[in-house]
């Protein structure tokens, strides 16, 4: 394997957020990773996706599939999470009427993909941005 | 349970993705909170909803769920039926609204995931 790929995820751009998703599944699938896993990683990317969509100012996926190991990062360019165990708690939302209204906004994204990946690292910084870590073992 | 059954049990008209008719689902799931399919639901289940947006397909293929049913007559566009036609997904639609809809199917022997129950075995 040894193989890598990055998406840029729009601020606000509800209509196309989840491609980056729908592609990253797209070719795991063809680098033949078991469906299971692929669920896992698919489902804690789709999360992120839809964070950078409805939180940031905009940022970037970047998969990277190495033999053993599959890494996604999610990065972007701001506003940051203040305080990060809040936004780590399940349940803690500062989405808006209109993203609850598309689903979701039940604060259980950042938790999910916690509990879906192997490897959860994330750091913030207010006014910098979020890095997300997600590491999935083959 | 086969979605022809489920389709006969919903009185439900399919709006797309006729050829899977006689593909079946382990379970179901009936819900309008899209964070609460991607951490609850299991894979091969159907979703039951009333909310109609390009994120309940994304979420449903993420899910590994191949089948919606829009609850209450929800119409979804034409864009929505594109890309389930693409994704390869049944959709229908029925009159019926979410509680009667779960209510039949859960009658008829189809089962949702257990609360406590990790989908992904974690
Ligand atoms: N990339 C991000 N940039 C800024 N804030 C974020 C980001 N991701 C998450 N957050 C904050 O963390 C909170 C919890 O996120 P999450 O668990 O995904 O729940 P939800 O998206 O449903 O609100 C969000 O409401 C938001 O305040
Ligand atoms: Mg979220």
């Amino acid at each position: 394997m040894g193989y890598n790929m990055t998406f840029d995820v729009e601020s606000g751009d509800f209509a196309t957020a989840g491609q980056a998703s729908r592609k990253i599944k797209k070719k795991l699938q063809d680098l033949g990773i078991s469906s299971k896993i692929i669920r896992r990683i698919a489902i804690a990317g789709y999360e992120g996706e839809m964070n950078l969509a409805i939180h940031s100012d905009g940022g970037q996926i970047l998969l990277d599939a190495e033999p053993g190991v599959i890494t996604l990062r999610l990065e972007d360019t701001g506003p940051g999470i203040g305080n990060v165990d809040l936004a780590m708690t399940e349940g803690w939302s500062t989405a808006s009427d209109s993203v609850r209204e598309m689903g979701f906004g039940a604060g259980m994204g950042l938790p999910n993909m916690r509990n879906n990946a192997d490897g959860f690292e994330i750091t913030s910084r207010p006014g910098v941005g979020t890095k997300i870590k997600m590491t999935f073992d083959l | 349970m086969k979605l022809s059954q489920v389709q006969q049990l919903l009185d439900a008209k399919i709006l797309t993705g006729q050829e899977y008719i006689d593909e079946s689902v382990d379970e179901a799931c009936g819900c309008d909170l899209m964070s609460d399919v991607l951490r609850y639901a299991k894979e091969n289940g159907v979703l039951l909803t009333g909310l109609v947006n390009i994120q309940v397909l994304n979420t449903a293929d993420m899910a590994n769920m191949h089948s919606i049913v829009f609850v209450r007559n929800k119409q979804p566009t034409s864009q929505i039926l594109d890309m389930a036609d693409d994704i390869g997904m049944l959709v229908m639609q029925t009159s019926l609204p979410m509680f009667q809809a779960c209510g039949i199917l859960y009658q008829n022997g189809l089962r949702g995931a257990k609360p406590k129950e990790d989908p992904n075995g974690l």
